[in-house]
């Protein structure tokens, strides 16, 4: 690398290196600057350095959007990637406000920096076609988001769901690893484009099939696919409400983009075919295997849970069975339709666990039963909630029902007169009607019972409504108008095509 | 304008969450106000419009990306049903005119699942259409589960996923066929003109079909229909039966016929005797019919008679709409809006008049208080209401079932004589309740107590309100049915605009 492309280098990581710069500032006002002062403030301020940092980062990239492929596809910049970094640096804000009213940890400038490193793992993630980059950073978000699992540490939960995250996940990372050094073998380069050109060939390579499945086990754990979900419903519950909303949102976005990535330029050409009673090897049926087995498995687990928490994360499975959905679809508009989907759901998931964060402020715990009579108590707040939860379930005109719509509709324009998937559809559309029952089960509480005798007026900071009426603001507003959104990522992704090398 | 019907509603919804809490009087007023805004409306496009074409009435881009539009309009068919849901929503809402608790939200849910209704009968785009089907459904589980009566939780859960299934069903069929026909559009006029391949017809249909069906009743998928009545207060039962069922056959006529027709067509061979969807499903209808007269018979709470005649008598318009001749699809457009003025006054007579002063809806408790002596207004309503809905000549009921058998009688005799049989079942039933319910044998002085405690002496009189409501509803079915032109001269010459084109001229197919 000369002089000339190390600029090249810097002018396209410049949104990166801004993050990383307000990780240091956050650390450094916190140890020199504030310690010792009251919690509250410092938490305000931390929170104020970070979100400045990641709004510094999307102006730089609204002002000045780049283009560019850095040592071969290393770093690759593009107004996809741009896109799904901006959505990225927007729910990180979201987190961090939902943080500042919760009290989980007098570390508040280490938590904050590990926030945004783990966003930062995740910017590199999204704009990295290179398997030796995307595993470094999958491992800088995924360390990053073990920590924040385990940040509550008077909690005995919060440490348990913690462990279990790592374990899992370190297994997961050592099957992708495994993976993708064997598909290096295979092909003998690290980029996906190359990869995609050495594996092309007739028949499916034994040694190739063994290299997807192990790379997408790996995968799978980062998007929660059944059978890999196991982490999921005890991290959702044990860790803080605000990294647990980080790892519902922002890691599943990132988490997604890659998967998509890795499978429609890493393994193009193998993608063999998962149509009903037409079943050829090679990574659609296998992904198609996982989806149904979130669908089914995260559907009606959901529905037997007490605890809000847990809910949430048998439905994030299953809405992550939906999103498979637009993976498998691997064209430009199923992308365009899973990115509309997956930043959606990471927006309503967000706001969801912002209303579980503050309720559990008042009351302690998580319960479907803490929720009793929330109208009631706090009328604006369920509101919020029963547009998350409708969303969530589906319902227009919100942006969940446009997201099913426009994903099951690519799945099937893959193959317009066969409908190979039209099955994969037809269950998942039969299993959100199944989700709508423990949906409708959390609004029940909310609406239709009764408040405990006792309970008091609900006291909700004002920062938390501020910032959940925004995020139900954004569901109505991307639902009712989805072309916002979508015609932006339709544009992008084709010249995301375009430009792509043949 | 027409569109307005929806935004009205809309506004009345935003304006009553604005409204200070516990002031149940101004929620009243407001909510009426919105109401009858929309039925003014409602009529005047009625009078203005031309029924035999598609009247456009907004047609914007909505999601040009996917060629989306949002495209309100408006033929004769829809035009009676928009006319049905103003009528079925001001004698809503005066007939819970008692509401206290939680009013103000009460009064919201109604109006967002009247807006709903509304815009599913004004929609052309298949998009939009379903939007506005969906957003009925929730606002219909808080209106059972917060302010029903018997199992509401149950009641409304069931219907919930009842019609969430349903309209997962007729997703899938409009997916695959924006996918198939590969235009980039969803409006139904243009879907319509795309010749979709024989095969994908011959499954989308069913689907969709009975995907609709659910909502309107079909028998087996009929289940939801009187545990939710009965379990909804007053106003939902009144929509629920009257307008809402309606959304399914709406969603029948308009959506399933208009673009899979040849769905209808012999399959070529002969399973059990049925050669199509067509005999399937008129089957159904038909079993439908007697089933829900049989079982109405037989029923001891008050309001599941009437629960189950609904299934019946909706079984006529799903009967009416497979005919497919001219006449039996008027007839049934017509018994979709003769259905929804009077189950609305007969569930009005039942929640509100009698249930909210009795307590009661036992058909042998109240069989012991003989109501006509006091509650002769009640007595009296509910009789004619009960005439008009066994369909007895002067009455909306006969001039619909009648259409309905004569169309029936042309494509399917044997079961036309069915359908006839259960009419007579129907009159039975129909004699059995009021006979029971307000005629007992007992004198009105041999009665003390109610369960509750209260001497029946003690129950309220019928407030000016409910006396109007009822007024409206019993005029309605009068001038409906000694007129029946009104509405025909809607509906008919909807049937030659270029959406039914399908349709065999001549009576028979």
């Amino acid at each position: 690398m000369n002089g000339s492309a190390y600029l090249e280098l810097f002018k396209l990581a410049v949104p990166e290196t801004i993050v990383a710069l307000a990780v240091l500032a956050v650390l450094v006002a916190d140890l020199w600057a504030l310690r010792g002062l009251e919690l509250k403030f410092r938490r305000t301020i931390g929170a104020m350095i970070s979100c400045a940092g990641c709004v510094g980062a999307i102006a730089w990239m609204a002002v000045s959007p780049q283009q560019g492929n850095i040592a071969e596809g290393m770093l690759v910049v593009g107004p996809l990637t741009q896109l799904v970094k901006a959505a990225l640096l927007v729910l990180t804000v979201f987190t961090i406000l939902i943080s500042v009213d919760t009290d989980f940890t007098t570390h508040s400038g280490e938590y904050f920096a590990l926030v945004l490193l783990a966003t930062l793992g995740m910017m590199f993630l999204v704009s990295s076609e290179d398997i030796l980059m995307i595993f470094i950073s999958l491992e800088l978000t995924s360390l990053s988001l073990y920590i924040l699992t385990a940040f509550a540490k008077r909690r005995a939960r919060s440490a348990e769901a913690a462990l279990k995250y790592f374990l899992f996940g370190g297994m997961a990372a050592a099957f992708t690893l495994f993976g993708l050094s064997l598909l290096y073998g295979i092909s003998g380069s690290t980029n996906l484009a190359q990869i995609a050109i050495s594996i092309k060939g007739p028949k499916l390579d034994p040694l190739l099939a063994v290299a997807m499945v192990m790379t997408l086990v790996g995968f799978g754990f980062k998007v929660a696919a059944v059978p890999f979900h196991l982490w999921a419903p005890d991290a959702y519950q044990g860790a803080p409400a605000p990294s647990a909303a980080l790892i519902a949102s922002g890691s599943k976005v990132a988490g997604f983009f890659v998967l998509a990535k890795v499978v429609m330029v890493g393994f193009k050409g193998a993608e063999g075919s998962a149509a009903w009673h037409a079943c050829v090897p090679g990574w659609m049926p296998v992904l198609a295997l996982l989806a149904v087995a979130s669908m089914v498995l995260g559907n009606l687990a959901a529905i037997v849970q007490t605890s809000i928490r847990r809910l949430l994360a048998y439905s994030a499975v299953a809405h992550g069975g939906y999103m498979l959905l637009g993976v498998l679809g691997h064209g430009g508009q199923s992308l365009a339709a899973l990115l509309y989907y997956v930043i959606t759901y990471a927006l309503t998931t967000l706001g969801a666990f912002g209303v579980v964060s503050v309720v559990q402020e008042q009351s302690g715990d998580d319960k479907l039963s803490d929720f009793a009579g929330l109208s009631r108590r706090a009328p604006l707040v369920s509101l919020c909630m029963m547009i998350f939860m409708l969303s969530l379930a589906g319902i227009p005109p919100l942006a969940g029902f446009f997201g099913k719509f426009y994903v099951f509709a690519a799945a099937l324009n893959t193959d317009p007169g066969g409908l190979g998937l039209l099955w994969l559809v037809i269950l998942a559309l039969g299993m959100s009607a199944v989700s709508l029952y423990y949906y409708l089960q959390v609004l029940k509480q909310i609406y239709v019972t009764e408040t405990p005798a006792g309970a008091a007026a609900a006291r909700i900071p004002v920062l938390s409504q501020v910032v959940l009426v925004l995020l139900a603001l954004a569901v109505v507003a991307l639902g009712c108008a989805p072309d916002l959104l979508i015609s932006k990522l339709l544009s992008a992704v084709q010249l995301a095509a375009g430009s792509a090398p043949k | 304008m027409l569109a307005w019907t929806i935004y009205i509603s809309l506004i009345g919804v935003g304006v009553l969450m604005a409204l200070p809490q516990g002031s149940a009087r101004q929620v009243r007023v407001v909510a009426l106000l919105a109401a009858m805004a929309g039925f003014v409306i409602a009529m005047a496009g009625a009078l203005k419009l031309e029924p035999g074409k598609v009247n456009t009435i907004t047609q914007v881009r909505w999601i040009p990306s996917l060629g989306i539009e949002y495209h309100l309009a408006a033929d004769g068919i829809s035009l009676t049903l928009v006319l049905l849901t103003g009528i079925a929503a001001v004698a809503g809402i005066l007939f819970s005119w008692n509401i206290k608790h939680r009013a103000k939200e009460f009064f919201a849910f109604y109006l967002a699942l009247i807006a709903g209704v509304y815009g599913v009968f004004l929609s052309f785009d298949a998009f939009l259409l379903f939007v506005f089907y969906e957003l009925a459904i929730i606002p219909k589980y808080f209106l059972i589960a917060i302010w029903g009566s018997t199992r509401k939780e149950y009641g409304a859960m069931k219907l919930a996923l009842y019609s969430f299934v349903g309209s997962a069903m007729v997703l899938v069929g409009l997916i695959a066929a924006y996918v198939v026909a590969g235009t980039n559009t969803m409006s139904l006029l243009e879907l319509a003109k795309y010749p979709f391949p024989l095969g994908f017809q011959m499954w989308a249909f069913p689907l969709v079909f009975v995907g609709f069906g659910i909502l309107a009743g079909l028998w087996p998928f009929h289940t939801w229909a009187p545990t939710g009545h009965v379990a909804a207060p007053t106003a939902a039962s009144m929509l629920l039966a009257g307008v809402v069922m309606k959304l399914g056959a709406y969603g029948c006529l308009r959506v399933a016929m208009t673009l899979f027709p040849h769905g209808l067509d012999e399959w070529g061979f002969k399973v059990l005797g049925f050669g199509s969807w067509r005999d399937v499903l008129s089957l159904l209808a038909v079993v439908g019919i007697v089933y829900g007269a049989m079982v109405a018979l037989v029923q001891r709470d008050f309001k599941f008679v009437i629960g189950y005649s609904s299934v019946s008598h909706m079984g006529f318009v799903l009967l009416g709409l497979l005919t497919l001749n001219a006449i039996g699809l008027s007839g049934a457009v017509l018994q979709m809006f003769s259905h929804g003025i009077i189950a609305g006054l007969l569930f009005a007579v039942v929640g509100r008049m009698v249930y909210d002063r009795t307590h009661t809806r036992d058909l042998g408790i109240l069989e012991g208080m003989n109501l006509s002596k006091v509650m002769p207004f009640a007595a009296v309503t509910f009789t004619i209401a009960g005439m008009a809905s066994m369909g007895l000549p002067g009455f909306s009921g006969f001039v619909a079932e009648l259409q309905v058998l004569i169309g029936a009688w042309q494509a399917f005799p044997t079961l036309a004589v069915v359908a006839g049989f259960g009419i007579l079942v129907s009159i039975a039933f129909t004699l059995r309740v009021i006979s029971k319910a307000f005629f007992g044998e007992q004198e009105a002085d041999a009665v003390t107590a109610v369960p509750n405690g209260q001497g029946h002496g003690e129950l309220e009189p019928i407030s000016i309100p409910e006396r109007v409501g009822a007024v409206i509803l019993m005029g309605c079915a009068l001038l409906i049915g000694l007129y029946p032109r009104l509405l025909l001269d809607l509906i008919s010459p909807s049937f030659n605009s270029a959406l039914f084109d399908w349709l065999p001229k001549g009576g028979m197919p």
